[in-house]
């Protein structure tokens, strides 16, 4: 009896702070979020308590539609250029010369450490109309007219890529490194040329780390409200920012809270599809 | 063979794309960088060199003021996320309870929920409970994206050590205080610390959660930063930014550095 | 085997202990007396190993109970109990050098820097690890490593040294060193050895006295001789050596002799005390087992030779009765052998079989026994 206490002691005194502030601060905040999308909004930018469905119906508005298809597509491109550019990437790190792979590993996780809106700030500085590149450009004569960089959807692909590519790198190279080079010199000595080795060793082989990075650019690149902030111009709207002025300017808590729905559904489709290839563990 | 493979694939031309994309996630870095050390007020030109800016950002009162926020949330974040989410690893190595892995799925949640959908909960919680944003808001919703990552790192450290070394040291005559503090807690030491240096790291580079539970008093130095970017930034960003930049490596890399040889002694 | 009182250091009585339902030691009743080495062995999953950590104090049992110099340990913690463990695979602290990790257990018990110096020196130079003070764990060699775990254990003084397969991961010239080493420690200390192990070689050479266990039970305790060359149960005699098991049962039986009929033959064996149309299992070590071309008297028990195998200093020679069975038989190497395919005459000489009950006859046995004991007769039970 007192050893069964003593160890419910020893539960409740070790997991018990995270089960109270997991249930506190992230599942009864949730719970609002799904309560506020069934409410109606009020004319003082608050919430009525009336139930109503209509703030899902308005998803379907063709405004909002075209909202969700522009990130959708964005966030699509970011994930692919970052998959093209991050894997051969990873591949040259992961198989670099002894001596210099930790180095080379240390200055792809220092970009990591660095806060990614101060980063993209450097983008901004760089890119702008009066900016280091326009300067330099006309400097050299290449061009009369300063380019329109900053501001464009252009721009904001660049800023996600650049915020983003860190993200898409590490879990493939993880991936790479514990590729066992026994089993490329099996597929070598079986007759596979370096493209088989790659398309059916290395490649299948790699995927989970390939799951796992698109899935860590994708789901953050559609809520990284502040490049689109920073880089774009006010013709595209984007997702993230749509929700970003619900709870700000617009004051239409209950379509932002519909929308961040739309968020978790995309998320929770994503990452079942995941798991099918690779553990949640691996992601962290 | 395996020699042959790794000096192929390392040709001049897998150097030079190596190097490109090192460019590009460096450029802008360096760019903050250099102009904090520039005499034009323009970040446009370098035309001279000058450590004045560094001098600047020090009367500048906002600014100091958000990154005296930046530093305080992310520490206190980092100590509340290091105490709670080594318990919860320790409890979830030690002992079954029931909705155990309830528990296990749920530390991933916010790590694989869009952040964005996150800081809103908190914003509506916060806002119907008619608390206004502040540092507390703040620390609270950092300690929530950045604890989980501290129990799965804790948690993957314990899973690698012989529960006989806890034992032994009760068979030699240890309680169960002093087998924590002499044997469990020395041994999960390099765990904590990189799960800490994760913690940090996220609370640091917070954009997101931290642009809707900061209060007007509490805005951290990314958030200044945005909210100046479109106006025109001034030089004495540049140095903050790279105090910043330079700040969080040093950190990162001593402890690495002290997380390695913990390691490597044991 | 009854010992008396005051000589045990410990005691089960009747312990239990399961997990998940499932029972993995079975009312278990064991003495271990001051200053013995004794090993309990058996194969993985007997429950030895939880034997030896509800004695540490790791588990407790479920039921029945656990005496430590006649005291009762229920209520004692594992760092509250005077036995101290050798695991398995070390359990060394790794952050610790080999001298802290020895003084781990002094600097508990509060004793004072000079006299712990002293103490761990003395250990260091007893287990021959002089001059490594300063290592590390990891920098050391799986010998050394066990070297440290023993040192760190008995620098405590306990009255008993639990040993959990100490020599397991060593490989097997280290392993043999060791066995010897250990031996002499214990002999040298006179401290009481429980050591655990599934491996029946090092069982015999170490050992004062072996309790075999399986499936929970304690199949039967006794030196090394007895264990060998009188095994009770058909599970010890299997598992103790190579052996010959036939089974059979009793269709005469004189005064000092009984003679067993089996599938393949007969034997006369000089034994007593069985019933007659008892089924019993006849266990004869290869080494006694005798083949000869001529008919030996008391045995109408033949084979076909079917194998030789040489293993240096002997010949195996495989024998197959008329239902099927294989027997091994050993000849020193120099003998002549009996070409393939030769009928021959099995036999053993007097006194060289074990007979054993059945398992069915065992458990009539016990009983007969329980009833002695509860004073009834049989007329009142069947």
């Amino acid at each position: 009896m007192i050893k069964s206490f003593k160890k419910h002691l020893g539960t409740a005194g070790t997991v018990g702070p995270t089960v109270i502030w997991l249930a506190v601060f992230l599942m009864i905040p949730l719970i609002y979020v799904i309560g506020i999308s069934f409410l109606t909004k009020n004319a003082y930018g608050g919430v009525d308590f009336t139930v109503t469905l209509s703030n899902y119906g308005s998803l379907f508005q063709s405004e909002y539609a075209k909202v969700f298809l522009d990130s959708l597509l964005l966030s699509l491109k970011t994930t692919v250029i970052c998959l093209l550019a991050g894997y051969p990437f990873a591949y040259i790190i992961a198989n670099a010369p002894r001596k210099w792979k930790p180095m080379l590993v240390l200055l792809l996780m220092l970009p990591f450490w660095t806060n990614s809106l101060i980063r993209t700030y450097g983008w901004n500085t760089l890119l702008r109309t009066e900016g280091i590149i326009n300067h330099f450009l006309q400097r050299i004569g290449l061009i009369g007219q300063p380019l329109e960089m900053l501001y464009t959807d252009g721009a904001v692909l660049l800023g996600m890529v650049y915020a983003l590519l860190p993200f898409t790198v590490l879990p493939i190279y993880t991936s790479i490194e514990k590729l066992d080079g026994s089993l490329l010199e099996a597929a070598g000595d079986l007759g596979a040329g370096r493209v088989h080795v790659f398309t059916r060793v290395i490649l299948p082989l790699t995927m989970p780390g390939i799951f796992a990075g698109s899935i860590q650019t994708f789901i953050p690149s559609l809520g990284f409200f502040f490049i689109s902030d920073m880089m774009g111009g006010a013709k595209t709207m984007y997702i993230g920012n749509l929700i970003k002025n619900q709870f700000l300017s617009a004051r239409n808590w209950p379509l932002g809270a519909v929308l961040s729905i739309v968020l978790i559904i995309i998320t929770l489709v994503l990452m079942r599809l995941y798991t099918k290839v690779g553990s949640l563990e691996d992601m962290a | 063979m395996k020699k042959q493979r790794r000096v192929r694939e390392f040709r001049p031309g897998s150097v030079f794309y190596a190097c490109l994309i090192y460019l590009f996630l460096y450029l802008p870095i360096f760019v903050v960088i250099a102009f904090s050390f520039n005499t034009s007020k323009m970040n446009i030109v370098f035309e001279g060199f000058t450590f004045e800016w560094y001098g600047k950002m020090f009367e500048n009162r906002q600014l100091m003021q958000s990154f005296v926020n930046t530093v305080i949330v992310a520490g206190v974040s980092t100590v509340l996320s290091v105490i709670i989410g080594t318990l919860c690893a320790l409890g979830l190595y030690k002992f079954e309870f029931k909705l155990k892995n309830v528990l296990s799925t749920s530390l991933y949640i916010p790590i694989v929920i869009p952040e964005l959908v996150f800081a809103i909960a908190l914003l509506i919680f916060f806002t119907s409970l008619n608390i206004s944003m502040n540092m507390a808001t703040l620390i609270i919703s950092h300690v929530t994206f950045s604890m989980p990552f501290v129990v799965i790192t804790v948690r993957a450290r314990l899973a690698g050590f012989d529960r006989s070394i806890e034992e032994a040291a009760r068979d030699l005559g240890a309680n169960e205080f002093r087998t924590f503090m002499r044997v469990t807690l020395p041994m999960i030491s390099p765990g904590v610390i990189s799960g800490g240096m994760l913690a940090l790291t996220m609370s640091l580079d917070d954009v997101v959660v931290s642009f809707f539970t900061a209060g007007p008093e509490s805005t951290t130095l990314p958030l200044k930063i945005l909210g100046m970017v479109r106006k025109g930034v001034s030089p004495d960003v540049n140095a903050l930014s790279t105090l910043m930049i330079v700040g969080t490596i040093v950190i990162l890399l001593t402890s690495t550095m002290i997380q390695g040889r913990l390691e490597q002694k044991m | 085997m009854e010992q008396t009182r005051d000589k045990v250091i410990i005691r089960l009585k009747d312990v239990d202990k399961s997990f998940d339902g499932e029972r993995v030691v079975k009312r278990l009743d064991l003495g271990v007396e001051e200053g013995e080495f004794l090993t309990m062995l058996g194969p993985s999953g007997c429950g030895k190993t939880t034997t030896l950590r509800m004695i540490a104090g790791f588990e407790y049992p479920d039921s029945g109970q656990i005496f430590l110099e006649g005291a009762d340990v229920e209520s004692r913690k594992p760092n509250e109990r005077d036995v101290n463990t050798v695991f398995q695979n070390y359990a060394l602290f790794p952050h610790m050098n080999v001298f802290d990790n020895i003084a781990f257990g002094l600097v508990e018990k509060k004793v004072k820097k000079d006299e712990i110096r002293r103490r761990v020196e003395e250990m260091i130079k007893l287990v021959r690890l002089d001059g490594l003070e300063k290592r590390m764990p990891s920098q050391m060699s799986g010998g050394q490593k066990q070297r440290v775990a023993i040192a760190r254990a008995l620098v405590n003084r306990p009255k008993v040294l639990l040993l959990d397969e100490p020599l397991g991961a060593l490989d097997l010239k280290l392993r043999k060193q060791m066995q010897v080493e250990l031996k002499h420690l214990q002999k040298q200390l006179g401290i009481t050895f429980i050591y655990v192990t599934h491996d029946q070689e090092e069982a015999l050479t170490m050992s004062d006295r072996i309790a075999v266990m399986n499936r929970g039970n304690l199949e039967q305790v006794g030196t090394p001789e007895e264990i060998y060359n009188h095994p009770k149960t058909k599970f010890v005699a299997d598992f103790i050596g190579e052996s010959n098991i036939i089974e059979g049962y009793i269709e005469e039986m004189t005064q000092e002799a009984i003679e067993v009929t089996m599938e393949s033959g007969k034997a006369r064996i000089e034994e007593t005390g069985y019933r007659l149309e008892e089924m019993v299992y006849l266990c004869v070590r290869p080494e006694n087992l005798k083949l000869s071309l001529e008919p030996v008297e008391g045995f109408r028990f033949r084979g076909q030779v079917r194998e030789h195998i040489f293993v240096g200093s002997i010949n195996k020679t495989m024998v197959e009765l008329p239902n099927g069975q294989m027997l091994k038989a050993e000849t020193p190497a120099e003998d002549e052998l009996v070409p393939v395919g030769t009928v021959v005459n099995v036999y053993w000489n007097p006194g060289k079989a074990v007979v054993m009950r059945t398992a069915e006859e065992q458990i009539y046995n016990v009983i007969e026994r329980s009833v002695k004991i509860e004073g009834m007769t049989n007329d009142q039970i069947f």
